[in-house]
């Protein structure tokens, strides 16, 4: 089979390997370690490459490609400070399980250790943010370490994988025979797959005998393509369903089974719902304390299904009764099917005393906000966004109040639409994560909701915007405050805003322009909607919207960090049925 | 309670490491760590203790079975199992005390494999605790330096730990 084989550089097995990989765009950006690389992705067309402004933005574009798309995202990046800008985007991905596979340059092999120009130990810097990393000393172990790399990352629990390449490795005068091993096998790493029938049995008789139950759902059904899967079963057991940040979108959000979203800033029908519940069916949902409160409050009442595809993930903060480790399309079809066969007159089972419990909790109406302010509210903003782009959007965001007011207020009624830093919550995440998502659906309207402090994290970024004519439209929910940390320091600090205070921002129109791009403000609420429409009827050109809201405004309901999921903060104007 | 770990690792750069920046970032704790190639030169066989309630024991294992250099991993404290421990101890051994240490040697069945006119080098294999209990008798003041392998551990039975 060499004999055939096409000799190639360690450059070029680069290059081809990802063309073999049927990767479409690089975010990238050049130094000194990958000079060979990107000399080889010159000579040819296959592979795009798209010049980030800065690495993170790399990470992070990639992260959006993939997070839209399913597919592995690629990052190329230079040794030293090339990898370590690039760390927060790899950690970002790492903490939500993107797949990413992240290549960055390293100093030729017999100076690594010599503290030499552009050095940094990358895979001991990565190791605890990546599911893998590699480092290749040896040109002939090249293609295998990337098909390993891409395989780690976009099987199991998806999570990026760094390879790391000398710079004589990839010399160009070094030529080899060239196999992409397209079967790969590893001893030591055999992903789940299918659930234990035992334990798929045991979880659909609990499901079966529940008075109370609810789905709660989170970003591994997105992950692992379940989301037609998660619809039915929901529907065909007629039970309520919540969603963690992450997952929002896997089950429509407009559909009346669905009660908004859980956790610190859930909705009351979802936090209480999961209070009362005897049978709590978790699926792709890690148990994270920004969903569960205090542990000890957590779901008093349930027995608890949990159904994911990292055996780690089970009991790890919570302890559940039925654990089911498998792919959660593989577990759900199961689910699915035997609920048909085994349970046709539960069909639509009246849960209903529970629904009408839902529907108490649903007439508080905890998202209530003021729509006769005179100022902008964030949440209006939001709504008239979902009115603007009719429901058809991918939407990214930074971190912060926009990120939860997008999350409570913008229904998604398909997956891979809604695209948020939820782990590691990495402002600056959701302009170049937009340019991925952009790029990989040219065709489709993109917009970036944010705030006037995570924007400015990774503005660079306008100008690779430019550079590709990706229409993005950003939304800038414009509070003068870093909105979160103000509404904290507000409850807990004695409204002593410390360091919060977004103090010398630039004009964001005349930035917009000077990036070559659209820029707009608005200041009123009856301006919005005309505005919004204007921008989004720009189908070619990056839009910065400046929207200019009330800087006062706080995110309810709450949970403060410590309670029960119960005991929650309503908007003060609803605060007179506020729980104890 | 105090669970005895063994894992056969990928013998590649950077798995160790791997390994003990995993109990380090989710704060576990790790009592002892050996490790070395097995007859397999592409495996490493890596015994470490440690010690948490049966809740974090059991992430433990889920963590380090989640490594990708992770091939194998059996708790030996869940069956029956051999442990062993190799300790060397330098001891003052002058006048009346070589006699004492002497009997003491022959008492745990250990070796002097090392003498000079003021001195012993002791050698002695067991489980920790026997370890422990010769630490205990050498007579006080007498201890020059100790030596431990930290515990490493087998099955019994006809079952192995291999691929």
């Amino acid at each position: 089979m060499e004999l055939n084989a096409v000799q190639l550089s360690g450059a070029e097995i680069v290059v081809q390997a990802l063309i073999d990989e049927g990767v479409q765009y690089v975010f990238g950006y050049p130094g000194g370690s990958v000079l060979h690389i990107y000399d080889a992705l010159f000579k040819q067309d296959r592979v795009k490459h798209i010049l980030v402004r800065h690495e993170q933005g790399a990470a992070h574009a990639a992260d959006g490609l993939a997070r839209a798309t399913g597919r592995c995202g690629v990052c190329l990046v230079t040794s030293g400070p090339g990898a370590t800008n690039a760390v927060t985007g790899i950690a970002t991905a790492y903490m939500d399980s993107i797949p990413l596979v992240c290549i960055t340059g390293q100093v030729p092999t017999p100076v690594i250790g010599s503290d030499a120009f552009q050095e940094v130990d990358t895979v001991g810097i990565t190791r605890p943010c990546v599911k893998h990393n590699f480092l290749v000393k040896d040109v002939r172990d090249l293609a295998l370490t990337l098909r390993k790399a891409f395989f780690i990352a976009t099987t199991g629990r998806p999570g990026p994988v760094v390879v790391d390449i000398p710079k004589d490795v990839t010399d160009p005068n070094v030529k080899i025979p060239y196999v992409y091993p397209r079967e790969i096998r590893m001893r030591s790493y055999h992903p789940t797959e299918k659930g234990h029938p035992g334990q798929i049995k045991r979880a659909l008789d609990l499901m079966l005998q529940a008075k109370r139950p609810v789905f709660y759902t989170g970003g591994g059904v997105i992950l692992g393509e379940a989301s037609a899967l998660l619809t039915e079963l929901v529907r065909l057991s007629g039970y309520p369903i919540t969603s963690t940040l992450m997952g929002l979108g896997a089950y429509p959000m407009t559909d009346p089974q669905f009660i908004g979203m859980l956790g610190m800033h859930g909705t009351y029908e979802a936090n209480m719902a999961m209070h009362e519940t005897d049978v709590l069916i978790a699926i792709g949902a890690r148990f994270d304390d920004r969903v569960t409160g205090k542990i000890e409050h957590f779901c008093p009442h349930a027995k608890i299904i949990h159904i994911d595809v990292d055996p780690s993930s089970i009991s790890k903060n919570v302890r559940v009764d039925v654990p089911v480790v498998g792919q959660v399309a593989s577990v759900l079809a199961e689910l699915v099917r035997l609920w048909k066969e085994q349970a046709p007159s539960a069909v639509g089972r009246p849960v209903a005393e529970w629904w009408d419990k839902i529907g108490e909790w649903r007439r508080v109406d905890c998202l209530h906000y003021d729509r006769t302010s005179e100022k902008i509210k964030p949440q209006f903003a939001v709504e008239t966004l979902y009115k603007v782009t009719g429901g058809d959007l991918y939407l990214t965001s930074d971190v912060g109040q926009h990120q939860m007011f997008a999350a409570q207020f913008y229904p998604f009624d398909k997956p891979r639409r809604w695209i948020n830093s939820g782990g590691l919550g990495t402002m600056g995440f959701g302009l170049p994560a937009a340019m991925g998502v952009q790029l990989a659906f040219p065709e489709a309207q993109v917009a970036c909701i944010s705030g006037e402090a995570s924007i400015l994290m990774c503005i660079q970024e306008m100008a690779t915007c430019k550079q590709y004519n990706l229409p993005i439209k950003v939304i800038l929910l414009n509070n003068g405050y870093m909105g979160m940390v103000r509404q904290w320091q507000e409850f807990f600090y004695g409204s002593r805003y410390s360091h919060s205070y977004v103090d010398a921002l630039p004009d964001f129109v005349k930035l917009a322009e000077s990036f070559g791009h659209v820029g707009m403000r608005v200041e009123r609420p009856a301006d919005l909607e005309a505005a919004m429409a204007e921008a989004f009827a720009m189908k070619d050109r990056f839009v910065f919207l400046d929207v200019v809201v009330d800087p006062t405004e706080n995110v309810y309901p709450m949970i403060v960090a410590g309670k029960g999921q119960h005991e929650m903060h309503l908007a003060p104007s609803l605060s007179e049925r506020e729980l104890a | 309670m105090r669970h005895i770990i063994a894992v056969l690792l990928e013998n590649e750069a950077g798995a160790l490491s791997r390994v003990a920046g995993l109990f380090s970032a989710r704060g576990y704790n790790i009592e002892s760590l050996t490790v070395a190639p097995t007859d397999d030169p592409t495996l490493s066989r890596m015994t470490l203790v440690t010690t948490g309630n049966e809740e974090i024991v059991e992430q433990i294992k889920k963590q380090l079975n989640k490594l990708i250099d992770t091939v194998k991993l059996l708790d030996l404290t869940e069956g029956p199992h051999i442990e062993r421990e190799m300790m060397m101890i330098k001891v003052r051994a002058e006048g009346e005390n070589r006699q004492e240490l002497k009997r003491l040697v022959d008492i745990f069945r250990a070796k002097i494999i090392d003498v000079t006119d003021t001195s012993y080098v002791v050698e002695l294999t067991g489980a920790s605790k026997k370890l422990d209990a010769f630490i205990d008798a050498v007579p006080e003041g007498l201890i020059v330096e100790v030596v431990r392998s930290g515990p490493t551990g087998i099955a019994r039975g006809e079952k192995g730990l291999s691929l």
